[in-house]
């Protein structure tokens, strides 16, 4: 066990780690409207818009993240249209496309969970809310999202923790992220498990505290106060 | 569509080949995972605190890290550990494992941790009465397990199973660093040479699409086998 070398890649591994959690951040914040406006559009009866939205779910859900962030980053930039875009000045920056494949892939996810959630809610809310005579509109804004975000919340939690490991695949189109940064390490000292175990922990610290953050979400929002 | 072609001209049986290859991962890392499933479940389910201890360390951490650090640490770390082994039955030479084991364990040690889980689950929420039932009729602890939780617990565990068939065929897409030719490692050689990564990577999605439509198909059959008379 080299202890040296795993008290001198802590702060590296650190330092890589605020870009993991700016990954994170960003393609969930997005992704969650994407999945919202996803599932919406999967419980449109027309069903064309319907099938479009489950295309959409199917193909990011059946293709492994690494391809997507592949045809963003190297595919995309092959058309010649793209380049003279403004488009163009996100898709040639890495960080950008790696944020742009997590969210339309955490987006496929957020739309499963959200529609189930959405079909879980019991009719009798709904005609409630009817029978008092509130719009449809607001009957959507204030009861069913909100209780469609609090039945979600525990398989949301895990798309959390799944995305979080997801975010390590940026280190794939050159981002120095917490795994590439960890690998980076790796194949200049080849001592795999020193790094493993410091990068692995913040890792696991990640987990654990979006774990317990969702947990406590849960138990607050929960119906039976 | 000449790209695709077969022969030399295209790159149809290079792809196909690695269409191959990634299954043949997908199916031993699979396996290689019910082989840790096997080990691990009956610690997580133990009575003693400390084998559930080392139980809940090995899923806790492998879901918790990422895949690809798993496989870095497989990669970088696997030959040296072997030769450490090695080292202490006399053997100084240096060994090699080549890329198809060190993916297909990696791959497996991941899917292994998804694959206690579910039998886990699985094993929970099999009546107790069918334990006692089975003891009192005095049936080995063999004959109890292979004739009548096994098959309970399949019918439980299948569609979680599904699942994790579907992660499992989805990450070997990462042992591609490794330079094992999967299909994402082939379509990186192919768009490299053939300067279009747009066309080989859609089409290295549309594989995968194919993989985890046509495995779905056979799941649900199988769902349907173990599910008779219920």
């Amino acid at each position: 066990m080299d202890f040296d070398l795993m008290f001198t890649s802590f702060p590296k591994l650190l330092g890589a780690t605020v870009i993991t959690l700016k990954l994170l951040s960003a393609s969930l914040f997005f992704g969650l409207f994407l999945g919202l406006f996803f599932a919406i559009l999967r419980l449109n009866k027309n069903i064309f818009i319907n099938k479009f939205a489950y295309g959409y779910s199917y193909v990011f859900r059946g293709t492994p993240l690494l391809v997507q962030i592949f045809i963003i980053y190297f595919g995309l930039g092959q058309i010649e249209y793209l380049r003279s875009t403004v488009l163009w000045v996100v898709l040639k920056e890495p960080y950008w496309c790696a944020i742009i494949a997590f969210t339309l892939n955490t987006g496929a996810y957020t739309s499963e969970i959200l529609r189930s959630a959405f079909q879980t809610i019991k009719p009798g809310i709904i005609e409630a809310g009817k029978s008092l005579g509130i719009s449809n509109k607001i009957i959507f804004y204030k009861i069913q999202i909100p209780i469609a975000i609090r039945q979600s919340l525990p398989a949301y939690g895990n798309e959390i923790i799944l995305m979080m490991k997801g975010t390590s695949l940026a280190s794939t189109v050159t981002l120095m992220d917490l795994t590439g940064v960890a690998k980076y390490i790796i194949s200049t000292t080849f001592k795999p498990i020193e790094v493993f175990i410091v990068a692995g922990g913040i890792y696991l610290f990640m987990t654990f505290v979006i774990h317990n953050v969702i947990k406590y979400l849960e138990k607050k929002y929960s119906f039976q106060q | 569509m000449e790209l695709l072609a077969f022969g030399k001209t295209g790159w149809g049986d290079e792809l196909f080949y690695a269409t191959l290859m990634t299954v043949a991962v997908s199916v031993t890392a699979m396996l290689v995972g019910f082989l840790f499933a096997l080990i691990f479940t009956p610690l997580k389910l133990s009575k003693y605190k400390t084998l559930n201890f080392v139980g809940n360390i090995y899923t806790t951490v492998i879901r918790g890290v990422p895949e690809l650090l798993v496989i870095y640490l497989l990669f970088f770390g696997g030959s040296g550990a072997i030769m450490y082994v090695a080292s202490i039955f006399g053997y100084y030479e240096y060994i090699e494992i080549n890329a198809f084991i060190t993916g297909a364990v990696a791959i497996g040690i991941i899917s292994g941790a998804y694959s206690t889980e579910v039998f886990r689950g699985a094993i929970q929420s099999i009546d107790k009465g069918q334990f006692e039932a089975a003891k009192v009729l005095g049936i080995s602890k063999f004959g109890q397990f292979y004739k009548i939780i096994l098959p309970q617990m399949l019918r439980l565990a299948i569609p979680n199973l599904s699942n994790v068939w579907q992660i499992t065929l989805k990450d070997t897409s990462l042992i591609s660093v490794t330079g094992l030719v999967e299909i994402m490692r082939q379509s990186y050689i192919a768009a490299g040479s053939t300067r279009d990564p747009l066309f080989f990577y859609s089409f290295a999605a549309v594989l995968y699409l194919m993989l985890t439509y046509i495995s779905m198909k056979l799941i649900n059959k199988l769902e349907v086998k173990y599910s008779r008379g219920y």
